[in-house]
C-alpha cells in the first residue's frame, strides 16, 4: 500500500472558535446507531422539494398504471385524418395528431410505455456503469484495464447498427424489456468512466485510509466509504438520462426497429410530429412537456438524495 | 378532381413504315435574357455508383449522366422523344431497327461520337461478367443471356462509321423511345483505358461537361460547366450548373430559404404545406412518371383466388386515396386512376374496371363481408414498408382508414431498412402486403406493365401472372401503329383492375421550388428540373 | 509515466481486434442483401448478383470475409466503397470535419456549461440556478432535429448570422451553428455535473482552509473549487467527444456538414461492411486516444491521483 500523504502536505489545524469543543470521549451507548441511509432519510424527509418531487413521480406513476381513469378516448382507434392536426374540441382538451388521433389520450396511453422504458434502461444503465466504474477505479490495474478497454469496445459500436442487429435478432420479442436491454447495454460505459473518475479521486482520501488502518476489508470499503461519497456525479447522470431513454425509445421506432406501432409512447409521438414543425408545433410540443415534467421530478428528486447523501452538505445547513 | 394533363407527346410509338423521330424540336429555345456564363446550383445526392452510364441506376448519378451525356434522343418536359445524337432510327417490323448518327459529333476529348461508341458500350453493358445494374436494358437484344458471359450482343451490328443495327428477340415497338434512358449513352474510346478513372471523371459529350480532375467532391458537391462544342438540342443557355450534394433535403430547403440555392429539386416532408405559397409562382407540383401502389401476393393467406380478389378490391374501396393525399402529402401525390401515370402517352381515367379505385366504405365492407364468407378473416392486416425512407406517415394513415373503413385489425410493419425489404420481397420470404412503386425509366405505358405485371418479368414482387394479360401485352409491344399499341395495353389494364395484382394508390408529383435569380425553369415528365434551359441573372 | 502510457498504448491492439470483429460480424449479420437492394426497386438477375456478390467478396463465409479486411487493413487497403470510391479517401475526407465541429462543440459545451454549472453551484438555490435548470430541461426533451431546424431558422434564415448550411471545404465559421447545435444535447449534463460536483466541493476542508488563510473568493473559486470540481466533468467531456465523433448523424444531415455521422449512416443502411468497419476503428482508435489523455490530466487536477505501475 503506497502512502498516500504528499510530502508538501502541511497539516490544517482549525481555528477553535470554529470548532465548538465537544467530549469526544463519551460514547452515548443509549443512541441508535448512525447509519448513511437512516442519515439521509431523517433530513429528506423535511424538504419540501422531496415531496414536490415525490407528489409528481407519484402521478406519473399513477397515470401509467391507470390510463383508464384520466380518460375514457380510445388513443389508437377511431383517428380520422379530417381531423388532422386538429384544434381542441369537447372531450379532446389538447387536439389531435397528423394522423387525427387525440393528443391527450395519446399522452396519457403512452405514460406506461415512456416511464418503464425510461427506468429500466436508467437501472440497467446505473447498475452496469456502477458495478463497472467502481471495480475498475477502485482495484485499478488489470481490473481497470480489462473493464475500460470493455467499455471503450461497447463504446464504439455505431448505436443505430447495434439496435438494429439486436432488435431484428429478437424481433420477436419487441417489447419493453427488451427494447430497454437494447438501450441500456450500449449507454452503461458513459457512467462507468465518470464513477471511475470520482472513485480515482475519493479513494485516496484520508477517510479511506483511516478504514483501512482499522482493518475493514477492500470490498467494505469500496461499498461503505468510496462508493457513497463518489455516487453524486452518477445520480446527476443517471437523472438526466431518463429523458434520453425516453427519447432513445422513439429513435428505435423511427428506424422501424421498436415497439408495434401500436404501441403508444411520448418519443413516438415526438419523433412523428417532426415533420410538421413548421405547421403544428403543438403536435410536438405536448408531449415533450410530459417528457420534461416527468424527467424534471426525477430531477429534483436526485438532487436531494445527492444532497442527503453527502454529509458535509448535510452539516453546512 | 382534375389530374392535370401534361405530355400527349408528339410521337411514341412507331408509325408504320419506317419509323422516323422528329427532328429537334424548336419549341423550347427561351428567351435568353440572363447570362449566358452565369452558374445554376441545384441540389442533388451523392452517386452512389461510379458515374458509369450503364452502373447508374438512381437519381444522384443519374442527373450528372443526363446533363453530361446525350443520348440518341432526349426527352422533352412532356416526355415526348426528339432525336439528339440520331439522324434517324427506322425499322419496318418493330424488331430491326438502322440507327444513324449525325456526322461530326464529338465527345469533349475529341473522340469521335460514332457508331462504335454506341456498340462498344451496349456491349459492355450487357456482359454478364461486368455486372452492370442497368444490364437489364439489353435484355431486348437478341444475343443477350444471363446464362453465361457474351462479349458481344450478336444482335448489335456496325454498318460503318455513323450507322449500326440493332435486331431485338421480338417485336418491340417503343424500342426507340427507350434511347433517352442513362443506360443507353455511348462511351469514348479512351474510357476503356482505365474505366475506373472514367466512374469518377466522366468523359461526355452531352450539353455540360465536368469541370476538369476532382469536378466530383465526395459528399460534398459536382461542378458541371458548359460544353462550347456541343451541337444539338439541349444547348446550355447557361455557364454551368454546380450540384451541391446534400445528405438531407431539409438541408437543401434551407438553402433555398437562406438564397444559397438557385434550384431545389425535391421539396422535404417537413415543407410541403407550406412551399407552394413561400415560392408563389417559383414552384413546381405536377404529376410525374411515377406511382405508388400496395403489392399483396397472392401466395398469402386469405388473398389468393377468388376470395384475394374480394379482400383487394375491398382494401381499394375503404382507402380513401384523395384525403390521404391532401392530408398526409398536402397535395403533393395526386389520386391514381389507372396503373401507370398521368405524363405517360396513352393515359386515360376511364379504363373500364378502373372504378374499383373509388373510395367506397360500403361496398368495401360487403365485399369484406363476401370474403369472409368463403373463408373468414382473422388477425391483423399489416402492411410492410422500409422505415429508412418517409413512408410511415402514409402507412399509418392508410391503416387507419382500412381500420375505420372495414374494421378489422389494421398496421403499420416497418422494416429497417430498404434492403431488407427487397430482399425479403425478391426472396419471397416477406408474409405480409408491402409498399412498391415504380419511378418509369422511359415514358411508355408499356414500361410500368410489362417489367411490372409480365409472368415471370423482372420486377413482378407479387409473382403475378395472367396469360391473358401477357398476351395482350405482347401484342400492344409488337404493333406498329401507335393508337393500336395504346388500346391493347389499356385493355390490359382492365385485366389488371379485374385480378388486382396490386392496389394503386397515388402517382408522385414532381416537386421543386426556385429562387428570383433564375428563370425559365420548368421540370420534366420524370420530375427533374431541365437544367440545361434555366437561365440566371446577377 | 512512459510505461503506463506504452502500456495503454498496447491495450489498444486487442481492443482493435475485439471491435472490428464485433462490428464486421454486426454488419454481416444485417438483414437483407445490399447487393439486392443496389437495384431499388427493381430486382435483378440472380446471376448479376452472383457476380457482384463475388467482386465484394460477399460470396465468402464470414469469417473469410472478416480476414480478408484485416488482411487488406494491414496493407494499408481499406477496401472501397459502392461508389467506387476507396475508404481511406472517404475517411480522409470525413474525419478532419467532423474533428473540428466536434472540438467545436465541445468547446461550446465546455464554455457554457462549466459557466452556469460554476455559478448554479455557488448561488445553488437562486434564480440563476432555477433558470439554468429550467432551459436544460427543454433542451433534454427536445429532440436535436428541432434545436437544429429552430436555430437553422432563426440565425441562419431570419437574421443571417451563419451560412444556412456548411459550404464546400467545412471552413470554421460556418460550422459554429451546428456546433452549438450539437453542445446543447450535452448542456444540461456538464451544467449539472460542475454544478454537483462544485457544490461538493465547496464544503471540502481545504476550501474552508483557503478561506481561513484570508484567500478572497475571486481567488478560491478557480484555484481551489473550480479546479478540484472539474474529474467528473472532464471525463464526460470526453465521453461526449467520442458520441460527437459518430453520433451527429442528423445534424450533419441539417447543416449538411460533409462529416463522419451521414456517411456512416447511409454506410450502415446500405451494408457496407468495409466502410462502417473502417470508421469504427478510427473511432476506436481516437477513444483510446483521448480516454489516455483524460487519465494523464486526472493526475494534473487532483495530485492524490497517481498511475499503477
Amino acid at each position: 500500500m503506497p502512502s498516500n500523504t504528499r510530502p508538501t502536505q502541511a497539516h490544517y489545524v482549525a481555528p477553535l472558535e470554529e470548532t465548538p469543543l465537544v467530549a469526544i470521549d463519551s460514547v452515548k451507548a443509549d443512541g441508535k446507531p448512525s447509519n448513511l441511509w437512516t442519515d439521509a432519510w431523517k433530513d429528506v424527509r423535511k424538504r419540501p422539494m422531496f415531496w414536490i418531487s415525490a407528489a409528481l413521480i407519484l402521478l406519473v406513476v399513477i397515470v401509467a398504471l391507470f390510463p383508464g381513469w384520466f380518460t375514457q378516448v380510445p388513443p389508437n382507434n377511431d383517428c380520422q385524418l379530417s381531423n388532422s392536426n386538429g384544434g381542441p374540441q369537447p372531450d379532446h382538451p389538447l387536439g389531435f395528431t397528423k394522423q387525427g388521433c387525440d393528443i391527450y389520450s395519446r399522452i396519457i396511453h403512452g405514460t406506461s410505455t415512456s416511464l418503464s422504458v425510461g427506468l429500466i434502461v436508467t437501472f440497467i444503465v446505473a447498475t452496469l456503469g456502477i458495478v463497472m466504474g467502481a471495480l475498475a477505479g477502485f482495484y485499478g490495474r488489470w481490473v481497470d484495464a480489462v473493464l475500460s478497454r470493455l467499455g471503450d469496445i461497447f463504446f464504439s459500436i455505431p448505436y443505430i447498427l447495434a439496435a438494429v442487429v439486436i432488435m431484428s435478432v429478437l424481433s420477436q420479442y419487441a417489447n419493453v424489456w427488451v427494447i430497454s436491454l437494447a438501450i441500456g447495454i450500449f449507454a452503461w460505459p458513459a457512467t462507468a468512466r465518470v464513477l471511475r473518475a470520482e472513485i480515482l479521486r475519493v479513494k485516496n482520501s484520508d477517510f479511506v485510509m483511516a478504514a483501512t488502518a482499522l482493518g475493514v476489508s477492500r470490498f467494505r470499503i469500496l461499498v461503505r466509504h468510496v462508493l457513497p461519497n463518489s455516487i453524486a456525479p452518477v445520480i446527476v447522470i443517471t437523472t438526466i438520462s431518463l429523458a434520453s431513454a425516453i427519447v432513445a425509445e422513439a429513435t428505435l421506432s423511427f428506424l422501424g426497429v421498436g415497439l408495434p406501432s401500436s404501441t403508444m409512447s411520448w418519443g413516438n409521438d415526438i419523433s412523428q410530429a417532426q415533420t410538421d414543425l413548421r405547421t403544428a408545433p403543438q403536435t410536438l410540443i405536448l408531449p415533450s412537456i410530459a417528457l420534461s415534467v416527468t424527467v424534471l421530478s426525477f430531477i429534483m428528486l436526485g438532487e436531494v438524495v445527492r444532497d442527503a447523501l453527502d454529509p458535509k452538505a448535510r452539516a453546512q445547513r | 378532381m382534375k389530374i392535370k394533363r401534361i405530355g400527349v407527346g408528339a410521337i411514341a410509338l412507331a408509325a408504320a413504315g419506317a419509323l422516323t423521330l422528329a427532328g429537334c424540336s424548336s419549341s423550347n429555345e427561351p428567351a435568353a435574357e440572363g447570362d449566358s456564363t452565369a452558374v445554376i446550383s441545384v441540389n442533388n445526392t451523392e452517386p452512389q455508383n461510379p458515374l458509369i452510364p450503364t452502373n447508374t441506376n438512381e437519381v444522384g448519378g443519374g442527373l450528372v449522366l443526363q446533363n453530361i451525356f446525350a443520348g440518341l434522343v432526349y426527352y422533352d418536359a412532356e416526355g415526348a422523344a426528339h432525336n439528339d445524337v440520331a439522324e434517324s432510327i427506322e425499322t419496318d417490323d418493330a424488331q430491326t431497327y438502322t440507327i444513324t448518327i449525325r456526322e461530326g459529333l464529338t465527345f469533349t476529348n475529341g473522340d469521335p461520337v460514332d457508331a462504335e461508341s454506341f456498340v462498344t458500350a451496349w456491349n459492355y453493358g450487357a456482359a454478364l461478367d461486368n455486372a452492370q445494374l442497368s444490364s437489364y436494358f439489353f435484355e431486348p437484344i437478341e444475343g443477350f443471356t444471363y446464362d453465361e458471359n457474351v462479349d458481344e450482343l450478336s444482335g448489335l451490328e456496325v454498318v460503318d462509321d455513323l450507322t449500326f443495327t440493332v435486331t431485338l428477340k421480338q417485336p418491340e415497338s417503343d424500342f426507340p423511345l427507350r434511347l433517352g434512358y442513362t443506360a443507353y449513352f455511348p462511351l469514348p474510346a479512351s474510357a476503356w483505358d482505365d474505366l475506373e478513372a472514367f466512374g469518377e471523371n466522366p468523359v461526355g459529350n452531352g450539353p455540360y461537361m465536368m469541370d476538369g480532375e476532382g469536378a466530383w467532391q465526395h459528399n460534398e458537391r459536382i461542378d458541371v460547366v458548359k460544353n462550347e462544342d456541343y451541337d444539338g438540342p439541349r444547348e446550355a443557355q447557361n455557364g454551368g450548373i454546380d450540384m451541391i450534394l446534400y445528405a438531407s433535403t431539409d438541408a437543401a430547403y434551407a438553402d433555398l430559404q437562406g438564397g444559397n440555392l438557385d434550384i431545389l429539386q425535391d421539396v422535404p416532408d417537413s415543407a410541403l404545406e407550406t412551399f407552394e405559397t413561400e415560392f408563389e409562382g417559383r414552384s413546381v407540383n405536377q404529376p410525374g412518371a411515377a406511382n405508388a401502389t400496395i403489392t399483396i401476393p397472392e401466395r398469402l393467406e386469405h388473398f389468393s383466388g377468388e376470395e384475394g380478389k374480394l379482400r383487394r378490391a375491398a382494401i381499394s374501396h375503404a382507402i380513401d386515396r384523395e384525403e390521404v393525399t391532401d392530408v398526409i402529402f398536402n397535395g403533393t401525390r395526386s389520386p391514381a386512376f389507372d396503373f401507370t401515370s398521368p405524363v405517360i402517352d396513352g393515359y386515360s381515367e376511364d379504363i373500364p374496371g378502373s372504378d374499383v379505385l373509388e373510395f367506397d366504405p360500403e361496398l368495401a365492407k360487403e365485399l369484406w363481408a363476401e370474403a369472409d364468407a368463403i373463408s373468414p378473416w382473422s388477425g391483423t392486416f399489416e402492411l410492410a414498408y422500409n422505415a429508412d425512407g418517409p413512408n410511415q406517415g402514409w402507412v399509418d394513415a392508410v391503416a387507419n382508414q382500412l381500420k375505420n373503413n372495414l374494421e378489422i385489425e389494421a398496421a403499420g410493419a416497418p422494416v429497417p431498412t430498404f434492403a431488407e425489404l427487397r430482399t425479403s420481397v425478391t426472396e419471397e420470404t416477406i408474409t405480409t402486403p408491402f409498399r412498391t412503386g415504380w419511378q418509369a425509366d422511359y415514358p411508355s405505358l408499356y414500361n410500368f406493365l410489362g417489367p411490372l405485371y409480365g409472368t415471370g418479368a423482372g420486377s413482378n414482387d407479387g409473382k403475378y401472372s395472367n396469360p391473358e394479360f401477357d398476351a395482350l401485352l405482347e401484342e400492344g409491344a409488337a404493333a406498329t401503329e401507335v393508337e393500336a399499341g395504346i388500346e391493347k395495353f389499356q385493355q390490359a389494364q382492365e385485366i389488371l383492375f379485374e385480378d388486382l395484382p396490386v392496389i394503386p394508390l397515388w402517382y408522385t408529383n414532381g416537386l421543386g421550388a426556385w429562387g428570383e435569380q433564375v428563370d425559365n425553369v420548368e421540370f420534366g415528365w420524370d420530375t427533374w428540373p431541365i437544367l440545361n434551359q434555366v437561365t440566371k441573372s446577377e | 509515466m512512459a510505461g503506463y502510457i506504452a502500456r495503454r498504448l498496447l491495450q489498444a491492439i486487442p481492443v482493435l481486434l475485439g471491435t472490428t470483429f464485433l462490428i464486421y460480424f454486426m454488419v454481416f449479420a444485417l438483414p437483407g442483401d445490399p447487393i439486392i437492394a443496389l437495384f431499388g426497386e427493381k430486382t435483378p438477375s440472380p446471376a448479376v448478383v452472383e457476380q457482384l456478390r463475388e467482386r465484394y467478396n460477399l460470396d465468402q463465409p464470414f469469417i473469410v470475409q472478416y480476414f480478408l479486411f484485416l488482411g487488406g487493413i494491414f496493407r494499408g487497403d481499406f477496401g472501397t466503397s459502392f461508389s467506387g470510391q476507396p475508404v481511406s479517401e472517404i475517411l480522409a475526407a470525413t474525419f478532419p470535419v467532423t474533428l473540428r465541429l466536434a472540438v467545436l462543440a465541445v468547446f461550446f459545451e465546455m464554455v457554457a456549461g462549466i459557466t452556469i454549472g460554476l455559478v448554479s453551484g455557488l448561488r445553488k438555490g437562486g434564480i440563476f440556478d432555477a433558470s439554468a435548470l429550467v432551459v436544460s430541461l427543454i433542451l433534454i426533451s427536445l429532440p436535436i432535429f428541432v434545436i437544429a431546424f429552430v436555430a437553422q431558422f432563426i440565425f441562419g434564415i431570419q437574421l443571417g448570422w451563419f451560412r444556412t448550411t456548411v459550404s464546400s471545404g467545412a471552413p470554421i465559421q460556418d460550422l459554429i451553428l451546428p456546433a452549438i447545435v450539437l453542445a446543447t444535447i450535452s448542456f444540461a449534463q456538464i451544467t449539472r455535473l460542475t454544478r454537483a460536483s462544485v457544490i461538493d466541493t465547496d464544503t471540502q476542508d481545504f476550501v474552508r482552509t483557503a478561506a481561513s488563510k484570508g484567500l478572497s473568493r475571486r481567488r478560491i473559486v478557480p484555484v481551489h473549487i473550480l479546479r478540484n470540481s472539474l474529474i467528473p466533468v472532464v471525463t464526460y467531456l470526453a465521453v461526449d467527444f467520442g458520441v460527437l465523433m459518430v453520433g451527429a448523424t442528423v445534424t450533419e444531415g441539417i447543416f449538411n456538414v460533409p462529416g463522419v455521422g451521414r456517411t456512416l449512416y447511409q454506410a450502415i443502411i446500405r451494408g457496407e461492411g468495409p466502410t462502417v468497419v473502417s470508421f469504427v476503428t478510427v473511432m476506436v482508435l481516437i477513444y483510446l486516444v483521448i480516454n489516455l489523455l483524460v487519465d494523464l490530466l486526472y493526475a494534473v487536477l487532483d495530485p492524490r491521483i497517481r498511475y499503477a505501475k
